[in-house]
């Protein structure tokens, strides 16, 4: 519970999210889903205040027992609005900034900057100031920051909101390969499913600060519950839903286009 | 009645945002402006309510031009919702939040309480109304952004990046407001990324790509034209793409909606059977 509030933000929430997964986190607004990424570093309770009851472990420490400051080492947090992320006069030195705290070499602050703004796909805007960036070059910058302190784990709160499709795309790629070729275990936050979905496997759905449904991607998108709640299944799968009503079995569900157009293959010839 | 004429516009730093755009946008049309991240959407739409004047060229909102009156007399015709409900929020409470414009604006407390308590039922934030907009979720808040500007009424209403941060119910809602604001005679425009929500309500499409209109239509014919897309740095919606990769056994490939998806599915089905 939030200082001053009067409902609990989260209530009974119990998940385990396995090293090198990527999951992805979803729900209604206001269902709890950016109060449960904040505990993942500490931010709940240390900086926010209020009351929080059960224990959240990460890479085997305690959240409430240590400061968000060591927390940050293995939990890297990238936030909703990038502005509240951001301060500093250069997006060089804003991607630095964790680095320096940390105490990092000077020579592989360098290097990781230089990976971290290449893998964003923002090295021209190295000496812009990002009070001065679009939405979408402010998110990279946020991305790239995080990026560069190569944490243990990436929470992210929907991360490519003000990007435009073609640049959501190619963050989520970013991070798909992260996941895969650093084993960084990836939290999403997110609501456009139809993007995330294919590089994702774990589906969390929160509603009224507990955790409604766990498991895995496609189960969890052709549940009805997910439907109930207001879940924004991906196409591919509700388009499967549809023709099932519709007297049309697809066999497998589909969670992506491609999986969609060749399982429609698969149905229309053997018509 | 919203018309762009030639307009440039470069930024104080040198950034040429807008290069000899022209655009009309008729009263009671919905229009969304899609395309790149710095393509100059934003820069185009503070033009509609004089929060920007042309370097170049003019802008005329029902025959006015913007460089002759104040933003606060466009702005009892044109709303403008930020995409960042941070920039425009600012009061103690949601209820305060909502009356603000309307005080300013001078209207009778009786009306205000009446405006407030119709825009707040109708975002759902009845729940909210003593809360603080900071306490309240990045969505919410949006909806708060969202309410205020309602409230007023205006003839033209705005809408930066609406459906960020909303789930897919309070995307379905807002479609359904925007149909019955058109349903009203008012003009909508949205800037928006969101290919899925704009398959779902087909409005005008208006494609922008560095400074400059690339292309305009109706939805379907933009968000299905493989060239277009690419040009204007967004994705198909995932309906298409699935017909795209179809395309071989003949069906079509212009489709962006689930029901004419299944239709067309069900169709093929009949014929080769």
């Amino acid at each position: 519970m939030y200082p001053g509030g009067t409902k609990r933000a989260l209530e009974d929430v119990s998940i385990t999210i396995e090293k090198g997964e990527f999951v992805v986190l979803t729900g209604p607004s206001g269902c709890g889903k950016t109060t449960l990424c904040r505990c993942f570093n500490g931010l709940v309770p240390h900086f926010y205040g209020g009351k929080l009851e059960g224990n959240v472990l990460v890479t085997d420490l305690t959240v409430s027992e240590h400061p968000v400051q060591e927390l940050a080492r293995h939990v890297g947090l990238v936030f909703q609005n990038p502005e509240n992320q951001l301060f500093a006069l250069f997006v060089e030195k804003d991607v630095a900034f964790g680095l320096e705290n940390l105490g990092v070499s000077r020579d592989e602050i360098r290097k990781r900057v230089d990976w971290a703004l290449k893998m964003t796909g923002i090295e021209d805007l190295r000496e812009r100031t990002p009070h001065e960036l679009s939405g979408g070059q402010q998110q990279r910058v946020a991305i790239a920051c995080v990026l560069a302190m190569q944490p243990d784990v990436m929470v992210l709160d929907e991360p490519t909101s003000f990007l435009d499709p073609l640049g959501a795309q190619k963050i989520f790629e970013v991070i798909g390969e992260l996941n895969k070729k650093l084993g960084i275990t990836v939290l999403l936050i997110e609501h456009r499913l139809d993007l995330a979905s294919r590089y994702c496997n774990h589906v969390v759905v929160m509603d009224e600060g507990r955790v409604v449904l766990d498991g895995e991607p496609r189960e969890v998108f052709n549940s009805e519950k997910a439907h109930l709640i207001g879940v924004g299944i991906p196409k591919a799968t509700r388009l499967s839903q549809v023709l099932e009503k519709s007297g049309v079995h697809l066999g497998r569900i589909p969670v992506t286009s491609e999986e969609a157009s060749h399982v429609l293959k698969e149905v229309l010839r053997r018509d | 009645m919203i018309e762009v004429k030639n307009v440039s516009f470069t930024y104080p730093n040198g950034v040429e945002a807008l290069q000899r755009v022209s655009l009309t946008i008729r009263n009671g049309e919905f229009v969304a402006i899609m395309g790149q991240n710095g393509a100059g959407k934003t820069t185009l739409i503070k033009h509609f309510n004089g929060l920007l004047k042309p370097t170049s060229g003019e802008v005329l909102v029902d025959g006015v031009n913007t460089r002759k009156v104040s933003v606060a007399t466009l702005a009892r015709n044109v709303g403008f919702v930020f995409q960042n409900p941070d920039h425009q929020l600012f009061c103690e409470t949601v209820e305060d939040e909502v009356a603000f414009a309307l005080r300013n604006f001078g209207f009778k407390e009786r009306t205000i309480k009446k405006r407030v308590a119709w825009a707040i039922n109708l975002l759902d934030l009845t729940e909210y109304r003593k809360t603080s907009p900071f306490m309240l979720s990045g969505g919410e808040r949006k909806r708060v952004a969202l309410a205020s500007v309602l409230a007023w009424n205006p003839k033209v209403v705005i809408l930066d990046e609406p459906t960020i941060g909303q789930d897919h119910k309070q995307k379905e809602r807002l479609r359904q407001f925007i149909v019955q604001l058109i349903a009203q005679r008012k003009t909508v425009i949205i800037v928006t990324h969101d290919v899925e929500f704009v398959a779902e309500c087909n409005p005008h499409v208006v494609l922008m790509a560095q400074g400059n209109i690339v292309a305009e239509g109706d939805a379907k014919q933009m968000l299905t034209n493989p060239d277009l897309v690419t040009q204007a740095s967004i994705v198909s919606p995932q309906i298409t793409q699935i017909f795209l990769g179809l395309a071989n056994l003949g069906l079509p490939t212009d489709l962006i909606d689930i029901h004419e998806a299944r239709e067309a599915l069900l169709n093929f089905l009949e014929v080769t059977s």
